[in-house]
């Protein structure tokens, strides 16, 4: 065991999980506006916008996230009429096109979790708004909306653990996350258990914040 | 098309042999994780509270660190561990662990933590009666787990098993960065050569739909297989 290493590690580590942390408070916070828009496609009646729902939903669970991250910045910088678009300024930088992967593969199971939310709300607080004369759209969004989300908290709680996760990726696009300096201190000092231990223990950590929030939030909105 | 020609030409055959990798890594992993499963179900049970505590770190600490980075831990100290070991017996030689080897062995750890919760929780929804119910009829030990307990914890279990088996294959993609050719490692070699990763890194994509989708369907006739009855 090296002592003096995991100490001298810890405060870039910590600098690293910084980044770590951005990049999934920001791919959570656009995912969750693309789960929600999904999973409002998917209970549409239309067949098509339906099945596109969740032809979008089948992609990207059925696939490793690696490849939807390689895709992305190595594969659409490929496409010249790409290149000369305004968009190309967000796709050149690593950093956003880890976002975007992010993003909609978050946004994918959060459509999921989303849906089979809004599925089990009992009809009858729907109708009670309805016989209570309240316009659709009101019932959609002061009633339907939040019952969806305290019934999704436990399930969207397991997903924002597994992004975080998910978020080690981005060192595989030369992002310098908490992933991405570990492995580089671990391929300089060749001490691997000793900055594991570290690492891991941050990532724990989070974890650890992250489950206990959710478990707050659960309580809070808990309808007893 | 031509991309994907058999042969010299093209990527189709490399690519062909690369998915029967990941098949094999998947199922290795998959194994092993069942192994592990087998060990910490039992402690997870258990009554003893150290016992408890091994189980529940392992179960934690697997499931709240990255995949990626428990794949690094491997890649770089295995040498080191298995030289360690050796170096014990008095061998002092140089010890190269085959990427195969590690690979399946790390994704069969992330993947045993998982298995052992869907394992804890199926027994656990057993009904208590059906343990006591095997006790008056007085069935030995193997007779109580093999006849009664093991065949209605495969029926609660395979529908969560399936997810662990999703996850076990698209975490093999993960293996790539240790240099094992299986399908990312072998897009990525194509994608290098041929410049066009859009095309090779798409088909990667639609090889991971098949071998789920090809995956969910056998599995679901398993399903059906062991809840007959209900």
């Amino acid at each position: 065991m090296d002592l003096e290493l995991m100490i001298n590690s810890l405060p870039k580590l910590l600098n690293a999980a910084v980044i770590t942390l951005k990049l999934l408070s920001v791919s959570l916070i656009i995912g969750l506006f693309i789960g929600l828009f999904f999973a409002i496609l998917r209970l549409n009646k239309n067949i098509f916008i339906n099945r596109f729902a969740y032809g979008y939903s089948y992609v990207f669970r059925g696939t490793p996230l690696l490849v939807q991250i390689f895709i992305i910045y190595f594969g659409l910088g490929q496409i010249e009429y790409l290149r000369s678009t305004v968009l190309w300024i967000i796709l050149k930088e690593p950093y956003w096109c880890a976002i975007i992967a992010f993003a909609l593969n978050t946004g994918a199971y959060t459509s999921e979790i989303l849906r089979s939310a809004f599925q089990t709300i009992k009809p009858g607080i729907i109708e009670a708004g309805k016989s209570l004369g309240i316009s659709n759209r009101v019932i959609f969004y002061k009633i339907q909306i939040p019952i969806a989300i305290r019934q999704s908290l436990p399930a969207y709680g397991n997903e924002i653990i597994l992004m975080m996760k998910g978020t080690s990726l981005a060192s595989t696009v030369t992002i310098m996350d908490l992933t991405g300096v570990a492995k580089y201190i671990i391929s300089t000092t060749f001490k691997p258990i000793e900055v594991f231990i570290v690492a891991g223990g941050i990532y724990l950590f989070m974890t650890f914040i992250i489950h206990n929030v959710i478990k707050f939030l659960e309580k809070k909105y808990s309808f007893n | 098309m031509e991309l994907l020609a058999f042969g010299d030409t093209g990527w189709g055959d490399e690519l062909f042999r690369a998915t029967l990798m990941t098949i094999a890594v998947s199922i290795t992993a998959m194994i092993i994780g069942f192994l592990f499963a087998l060990i910490f179900t039992p402690l997870k049970l258990s009554k003893n509270k150290f016992l408890n505590f091994i189980a529940n770190s392992y179960t934690t600490i697997i499931r709240g660190v990255p995949e990626l980075l428990v794949i690094y831990l491997f890649f770089f100290g295995g040498t080191g561990a298995v030289m360690f070991v050796a170096s014990i017996f008095g061998y002092n030689e140089y010890i190269e662990i085959n990427a195969f080897i590690t690979g399946a062995f790390a994704i069969g750890i992330i993947s045993g933590a998982y298995s052992t919760e869907v394992f804890r929780g199926a027994i656990q929804s057993i009904d208590k009666g059906q343990f006591e119910a095997a006790n008056v009829l007085g069935l030995n030990k193997f007779g109580k787990f093999f006849k009664i307990i093991l065949p209605q914890t495969l029926r609660l279990a395979i529908p969560n098993l399936s997810n662990v088996w999703q996850i076990t294959l698209k975490d093999t993609s993960l293996i790539s960065v240790t240099g094992l050719v299986e399908i990312m490692r072998q897009s990525y070699i194509a994608a290098g050569s041929t410049r066009d990763p859009l095309f090779f890194y798409s088909f990667a994509a639609v090889l991971y739909l098949l071998l789920t989708f090809v995956s969910m369907k056998l599995i679901n006739r398993l399903e059906v297989k062991y809840s007959r009855g209900y």
